[in-house]
């Protein structure tokens, strides 16, 4: 029964331990991406030809409608952002709106040339959107606020290109060259945004990529990001545009995520079914062993239900038992690992373990262990109660 | 404090018409063959007879263990044959109390809790009250100073008084004794036999007991003699001195 009991112990701490971490890396990876691109992007747009409104009026169904698409017009881009922007601000739910404007351009060091994307943004606007002041590394967003010609550079690209704060970079789009001083170098961790993206003042990257009028997308984020697939369609249907949630635009690493947590729990719960199978011979072993014990309550006037409570009490001592120091055992653990350094590039920054506290993990943990530990003691109560007593009292007395 | 009290003669066991098959197909034995039985309370009954003869087998179906094929059991005037499961649980608990020939006591309880389990089962007393009566019957087995010790720190004959001890805890109506003295030495098979007749007659249970000692047998009230699952004589014993 020790040995269950440990079983069930360890099976708890575990699945909570390798919930927490599974979950963490998941939850940190979320907020960096939230902090870094927001929850919904509003961008580009469908433009409907005659017929395809005609069609759309008729209620006709939308593999038709797509059937007609070399009569519709892709449009890359928010051509007339204002008014979204305007309507978005006065949306229930909405936080921070922030429009972009996006392209390629050849960063120009005194190092070495390579490709950037330039995004233009609106400073003030884009901290409501993001978290990029708390991924400065070196030098101060403030800067480039006061400076219309500061830029912020990725962490990556700024080591290729022997960048550092104070630095003049030039950007290049063709025949049109801009110059810059580096205000700060940022790091989000995200391998693709530190290695590519600059970011300038909205009117300088208008310039670099002549773009007078229009953005790329328009960056907007809610008070729930769990809702922005609802939102998010909303959105669509009432602008026009297609409207991007974070869930969709990371859909593969969220799926990656949740099936290394789905599997985890899976291969940690083999401990727990595995105790449980130890349980049930224990059990079983018990109410032979225990046969005439059970005979002679029985002949006492212990009734069938009584004798199976005997050994659904034993299972429920040690299920609970097992779980208390179970989530002891888990806390500990996540705790000690979450102190572990381990530092971590590439998909999200971080110099220690991630772990994610979360009373859910410790619930299902309970509830596996609960099932199994239910099963394990209710064959053998229940056949302990079938028992008969006479068979077994005239078995014995020979 | 004394359990002794005077009881007037009154049927408390009552069997007519039992049969019982054991086994199946080409091994099914016939073991009791229409047994009629009554058992008056304050009387001491011994069943003897060969091995094989169905004593046993029907002990454990007035004691309720087991079901008869045909045949009525009636205990303190209720119908109990075709009880329910539950009913005739409730009726071992109620009227019934069992010595076997080993003492099955739980080895992980004193022998004032073996005492109390019938009592916590039919959950008339208090603990406190269940734990006085389970001291006098320790007293009243000579056990006293011994109700604190493990089953397994008392000797057979020790144990053997506990069993009987205990199967007094409900003051049932009844009592049924499966060779209560069979595993015992010559002083101690004296002891408890001394101690079931006395106990009957100062508390007014009827004693069945099933025994292969013509010396015990001869002791009871009355002997019944069981030959191939029937009863071929009753003898009026001589009261014991």
């Amino acid at each position: 029964m020790l040995m269950s009991l440990s079983g069930i112990i360890f099976g708890v701490g575990l699945i909570v331990l390798t919930q927490a971490l599974t979950s963490g890396f998941e939850q940190f990876f979320i907020r960096t991406i939230l902090g870094t691109d927001g929850t919904l992007r509003i961008q580009d747009r469908v433009q409907d030809s005659l017929a395809t409104m005609e069609l759309k009026a008729s209620e006709t169904d939308e593999a038709t409608i797509l059937g007609l698409s070399e009569s519709r017009r892709y449009i890359e881009g928010v051509k007339h952002p204002y008014a979204i922007i305007e309507a978005l601000k006065m949306a229930e739910h909405v936080t921070g709106v922030s429009e972009i404007l996006r392209g390629s351009v050849i960063l120009d060091t005194n190092f070495r040339q390579s490709w950037a994307e330039v995004y233009g943004i609106d400073i003030e606007e884009h901290m409501r959107v993001s978290n990029i002041e708390e991924t400065v590394i070196r030098g101060s967003i403030r800067d480039f606020q006061d400076s219309p010609y500061g830029i912020m550079v990725g962490s990556v690209i700024a080591r290729r290109n022997n960048v550092r704060v104070g630095d003049t970079v030039i950007l290049k789009n063709g025949s049109l060259n801009q110059s810059f001083i580096v205000s700060c170098i940022y790091e989000t961790g995200v391998d693709h945004v530190d290695r590519k993206r600059v970011f300038t003042h909205m009117s300088e990257a208008r310039a670099i990529l002549a773009q007078p009028f229009g953005v790329s997308y328009i960056q907007v984020n809610i008070d729930d990001p769990a809702r922005a697939p609802v939102v998010g369609k909303v959105f669509e249907n009432i602008f026009g545009h297609i409207v991007t949630p974070w869930q969709d635009r990371e859909k593969v690493w969220l799926d990656v995520f949740a099936a290394l947590r789905v599997l985890s729990a899976m291969m940690v719960s083999t401990i727990i079914i595995i105790s449980g199978l130890g349980m049930f011979n224990t059990l079983a072993m018990i109410v032979m062993e225990k046969s005439k014990e059970i005979a002679i309550l029985r002949s006492m006037g212990y009734t069938r239900t009584d004798i199976s409570r005997i050994f659904l009490w034993l299972g429920f001592l040690v299920l609970l038992t097992g779980c208390v120091c179970g989530c002891i055992f888990a806390a500990l653990s996540t705790w000690s690992v979450s102190q572990l350094p381990l530092r971590i590039r590439g998909v999200f920054s971080t110099e220690t373990v991630v772990v994610y506290w979360s009373a859910s993990h410790y619930l299902y943990a309970i509830l596996a262990s609960s099932v199994v530990v239910m099963i394990a003691s209710y064959i053998p109560a229940r056949r302990a109660a079938r028992l008969e007593p006479g068979d077994i009292i005239r078995g014995t007395g020979g | 404090m004394s359990i002794k009290q005077t009881y007037q003669s009154r049927e408390v066991l009552r069997c007519e018409g039992i049969h019982k098959y054991l086994g199946s197909g080409e091994s099914r034995v016939h073991v009791l063959r229409g047994v009629d039985l009554s058992l008056n309370n304050s009387m001491t009954y011994a069943i003897a007879g060969p091995s094989g003869s169905g004593k046993s087998t029907l002990l454990y179906l007035l004691g309720l263990l087991d079901r008869q094929d045909k045949g009525d059991i009636f205990i303190d005037g209720q119908k109990m044959s075709s009880a329910s499961d539950e009913e005739r649980t409730s009726a071992r608990n109620r009227y019934i109390g069992f010595v076997f020939q080993f003492h099955f006591l739980i080895a992980e309880f004193t022998a004032a809790e073996n005492i109390m389990l019938p009592m916590q089962k039919l959950g008339k007393l208090s603990p406190s009250e269940m734990l006085d009566r389970a001291h006098l019957l320790l007293k009243e087995v000579g056990l006293r100073d011994k109700s604190h010790r493990l089953a397994t720190q008392l000797s057979g004959g020790e144990q053997q008084r506990v069993a009987v001890a205990r199967a007094l805890a409900n003051n049932p109506a009844v009592i049924l004794a499966d060779e209560p003295t069979g595993n015992l030495d010559v002083r101690n098979s004296q002891l408890v036999f001394d101690l079931l007749y006395r106990l009957a007659h100062e508390q007014g249970q009827a004693i069945l007991m099933v025994t292969h000692n013509p010396e015990i047998a001869n002791r009871c009230d009355a002997t019944l003699r069981m030959m191939d699952g029937e009863f071929t004589g009753k003898t009026i014993n001589q009261p014991t001195s």
